[in-house]
């Protein structure tokens, strides 16, 4: 399979993404340049995390704008699947790809830690791979990962089951139903803020992240 | 007209203002004052300590390159090398913290990639006024956001350093960068200009009105009117930063650069005066050309704007297009500013006018260099003259005089609590220390450890891990400079072999208070000869440093504060080890003295929290001692016999035992024997428990690996005890001491947040 990372200025888990795919699961990766009008054949895109545009004026707000992301969502509206995880998820709901924003962390600092969440749904593409309602440990680290949807959103996303992580039993930044990650309607567009490329080695002492991929995968 | 006000201004002493007029042969343009006054400052020109740090070691097989360039440099096999270096950021902190933090954090970044290196870590050692001093919360808030807002954004991750208390900061705060960065042996750049005809292009950010005079301002006091001295500190902006890094490491690949500077202290002044100094050329800069950002900026204003994010780089002649394109490809200003011509001064041009002609030989080598007077303080004689009996079981703390069970709880769970003890999460939970996905050992251990891969590879492969860690204990040092200063270069190295590394090299970060005082002189002189004599004995050479003075306010000198970045290397990363423990059954074993004295509380937390005071003499030291002892951990976690290991520091030996027991994934009690006995003094019994003596090393091993390692550690000569083994859900020491875990650990993970902000 073959996956393409987006490098966006202010771009820094990219590296991160790459690896993952290719190193840990021997896929075939490409980075993409964010002025790119094109995409080259790819079965899999992934967002990745860090401050595109030094998350300037609102976190996502200018990448989205960015060439590139015309040709992400034209493949994710043919079907294609996507992958925001952080600054990417932050930037695949300014691209309207998926709904809600994300705002400042309810104690209004940067949180890096490890968290507890769950599966709150293993029946998609992202999460095939795990058991259902799964409990995982997952790094976060983000300023801005506090979701919020109006009612009829948050209404549709649970009642679809389109909410597929959920931060438990504690919620680290103050997201509406402990929102982790979430899919669009059609599931093939995935947006998460805890970072799966992070924990899918030993050697980083943490395995829990590596089905998300190998779920895209299988 | 130069008057004596204004060369009073710049910072110049009469004496150096006649030896400007010598060098020239003329009076100054306003341009070349500027830039003397600037070259000549203490933080600039090292002229108080430039003696004694000649004196440093600074050699071994592994050095690449030494202190004088933008960081130093180790070779660490397989066609890689690291460079790293810590520099101070203490006065624009204590002024702007938010800002003085995230430029300091930036200045440190761009001396690493200068030199072609993708930084992989960021460290910090930070100091702060008492936890109950009205600035501090707002100083301890605005510091660590403003590491983490550089850090985070850079995608660098922090990945260690330390946090320390004490009221001699209440009006000088510390704050020390270090970065770490990792470069193929064949793609090193240093800061010389050569080829006369090439292009001089300066890259990055353009050149505003912040920071004119920053340098100058470090090298000065804090008075009353330090805080209008707010518009010198300069503002970060780390997403620049970013694609100034990506652009150079982008650019370093192929073969355009011939030498590269970033602007620091002094800026446009300063790296195009060293490079042409270290590449016997001269320079011709426009300033027409200068990319700037605001209006009618005088060539005085932008030779000394220290506008962050900026580079300078001497490129090969018809390099210019590919250049300024690439910079373009990452959206920031390039411009050709100058060329590199025959002779050796710099001269400053703007729309055809000369403004300043800088002869640059003189102004590096004829630069002031000060053998400053020298006196043993006074402060020494009163401060070691203690007698602990009659002190430490007065009142208004009274200690139980009849041991009974669990009688040392309480102050056990106090120390755990203290801020300079307690966890350090809600400072490092801000700073994102995972990104990159090298971090190994995450901050909350001994020391970090990081394993090295793309893209700091650069094509090149490796199973190594890099182990590091800041250390300083300014208490000792301030009890006794020579002494204190060779700990904190022993402890460095002992949390490096705790996590399984060899120790490396040193980078050093001196901060003292103003070098005109002869009491302070002599503590920076004892302090170095410290240094010296534990990296000599240590095998650490110092590659790379920063001088701080006049850390002082009108009510006190800080203590001595050497701060010391160490390197370790790992043959293997995957052999790490970390300081908790691991299972069940695992046998509990002190290597080094199992015997604490009296001798041993100088400067310790266990006596500043009895007391309220830093007195006695620092603990004894023995580097012979101290070298088999880590030589020992090395070994026995190469071996993999060593399942946990943790070095004894502050709060002594009961503090280490507490940390070994709560700080991993799980929380694991231990049954403790110290050897007690009936007849010990309550004072021998408390020197035991808290005292800081030095060079012992906590580990756990099983069963079956204990023979081979006491034999190893006879034939090394270090002294190893099996004393206890990990056992149930309490910390229990003799009859001591019995706490569960869990106590102790809701003591240590709130003491921080209580003690700094009064809260949970």
């Amino acid at each position: 399979m073959k996956f393409g990372v987006i490098v966006f200025p202010g771009s820094n888990c990219d590296w991160d993404s790459y690896h993952v795919v290719t190193n840990v699961l021997k896929q075939k990766g490409q980075f993409v340049w964010h002025k790119e009008t094109k995409l080259p054949r790819l079965d899999a895109v992934v967002v990745p995390g860090g401050f595109s545009y030094g998350d300037h004026l609102r976190t996502g707000a200018i990448a989205r704008f960015s060439p590139v992301m015309n040709e992400v969502v034209k493949f994710a509206k043919a079907g294609g699947r996507v992958i925001g995880i952080c600054n990417g998820f932050q930037i695949l709901t300014e691209a309207g790809l998926l709904p809600g924003v994300l705002m400042r962390n309810r104690d209004l600092k940067f949180i890096c830690e490890t968290v507890s969440i769950e599966v709150a749904n293993h029946r998609t593409a992202f999460t095939k791979n795990y058991e259902k309602q799964a409990r995982l440990r997952m790094p976060i680290a983000h300023g801005e990962g506090n979701y919020f949807a109006d009612g009829e959103t948050l209404r549709r996303l649970e009642g679809d089951g389109r909410v597929v992580f959920r931060y438990a039993p504690v919620n680290p930044n103050g997201s509406q139903n402990d929102i982790a990650g979430i899919i669009n309607e059609a599931g093939n567009v995935l947006g998460m803020m805890p970072h799966p490329e992070r924990c899918a080695e030993v050697m980083l002492g943490n395995e829990d992240g590596r089905k998300v991929f190998e779920s895209i995968i299988s | 007209m130069i008057t004596a006000d204004i060369i009073k201004q710049h910072g110049l002493t009469p004496g150096e203002y006649d030896h400007i007029l010598k060098i020239m042969g003329r009076e100054p343009t306003m341009v070349e004052l500027g830039v003397f006054s600037v070259m000549w400052s203490e933080h600039c020109s090292y002229k108080s300590s430039r003696v004694y740090l000649k004196k440093l070691p600074t050699k071994g097989k592994q050095v690449i390159c030494g202190p004088g360039e933008n960081a130093g440099i180790v070779d660490i096999g397989d066609g890689l090398a690291v460079i790293f270096k810590m520099e101070s950021h203490n006065h624009p902190s204590m002024i702007e913290p938010y800002q003085g933090a995230t430029t300091g954090v930036g200045g440190i970044l761009r001396d690493i990639f200068t030199m072609g290196a993708r930084p992989i870590a960021l460290l910090n050692s930070l100091r702060f006024g008492n936890p109950s001093h009205p600035k501090t919360k707002h100083l301890v808030s605005g510091v660590v956001a403003g590491i983490a807002g550089y850090g985070n954004c850079m995608g660098i991750p922090t990945v260690g350093g330390e946090v320390y208390f004490d009221d001699c900061y209440n009006g000088n705060i510390l704050v020390n960068a270090m970065c770490v960065g990792v470069v193929r042996k064949d793609r090193i750049f240093y800061a010389k200009a050569a080829g006369v005809g090439n292009p001089v292009i300066y890259v990055g950010s353009k050149t505003g009105r912040d920071g004119i005079h920053g340098a100058t301002m470090a090298s000065d006091v804090f008075d009353e009117t330090s805080e209008q001295k707010r518009p010198h500190v300069q503002v970060g902006d780390p997403f620049t930063e970013k694609l100034l890094m990506e652009a150079c490491l982008e650019l370093f690949r192929g073969k355009d650069v011939v030498g590269i500077q970033d602007m620091g202290a002094a800026g446009l002044t300063c790296s195009s005066l060293e490079m042409a100094g270290k590449g016997g050329v001269g320079i011709d800069m426009d300033l027409s050309s200068v990319p700037l950002r605001e209006e009618k900026m005088t060539p005085y204003e932008i030779m000394l704007s220290e506008s962050q994010e900026r580079m300078l780089l001497v490129s090969r002649k018809g390099s210019e297009k590919r250049i300024l394109k690439l910079f373009e490809k990452w959206d920031l200003d390039a411009a050709v500013v100058g060329k590199v011509v025959k002779g050796d001064t710099v001269k400053v041009l703007m729309n055809g006018q000369l403004h300043g002609t800088i002869p640059t030989m003189p102004i590096t080598e004829e630069a002031p260099c000060y053998n400053r007077p020298v006196k043993k303080p006074k402060y020494l004689e009163k401060v070691r003259r203690v007698d602990w009996a009659s002190l430490l079981p007065s009142p208004p703390a009274p200690l139980p005089h009849n041991v009974g069970e669990g009688a040392f709880d309480d102050i056990l769970k106090k120390l755990l609590a203290s801020p300079t003890i307690a966890s350090k999460r809600w400072v490092y939970r801000q700073y994102d220390h995972m990104v990159g996905t090298n971090t190994a050992v995450l901050p909350g251990s001994d020391a970090a450890v990081v394993r090295i891969k793309e893209p700091h590879t650069e094509g090149k492969l490796t199973k190594k891990g890099l182990a590091m860690t800041s250390d300083c204990n300014s208490r000792y040092v301030y009890l006794n400079p020579r002494r204190g200063a060779a700990i904190a270069v022993a402890e460095a190295a002992r949390n490096i072999a705790c996590s399984g590394g060899r120790p490396l090299a040193v980078t050093d970060c001196l901060n003292f208070a103003s070098p005109e005082d002869p009491e302070i002189m002599w503590q920076f002189r004892e302090a170095l000869r410290g240094i010296s004599e534990a990296c000599v004995a240590l095998g650490t050479p110092i590659i790379s440093g920063n001088v701080s003075f006049y850390n002082q306010s009108p009510e006190t000198a800080i203590f001595p504060t050497p701060t010391i970045g160490m390197i370790g290397l790992l043959d293997d990363v995957s052999q790490h080890c970390t300081q908790w423990f691991k299972d069940e059954g695992d046998i509990v074993v002190l290597l080094g003295s199992p015997n604490s004295s009296e001798k041993d509380f100088g400067g310790t937390e266990f006596v500043k929290m009895m007391t309220g005071q830093v007195i006695g003499d620092a603990p004894a030291l023995n580097l012979k001692k101290e070298r088999a002892l880590q030589n020992l951990c090395i070994e026995g976690i190469k071996k993999g016999w060593i399942r946990s290991a943790h070095d004894c520091s502050e709060g002594g030996l009961a503090v280490a035992l507490a940390e070994c027991c709560m700080t991993g994934p799980q929380m694991l009690g231990a049954d403790v024997d110290l050897g007690q006995k009936q007849d010990y003094s309550p004072l021998k019994t408390m020197a035991n428990l808290f005292a800081e003596t030095q060079s012992r090393i906590l580990i756990t091993i099983k069963e079956c690996h204990l023979q081979s390692l006491l034999k190893a550690a006879r034939l090394k000569k270090v002294s190893a005890k099996k004393i206890g083994s990990v056992a149930g859900k309490s910390l229990q020491i003799n009859d001591l001491v019995d706490i569960p875990v869990k106590e102790l650990e809701m003591a240590w993970s709130s003491g921080f947040e209580k003690g700094v902000f009064g809260q949970e």
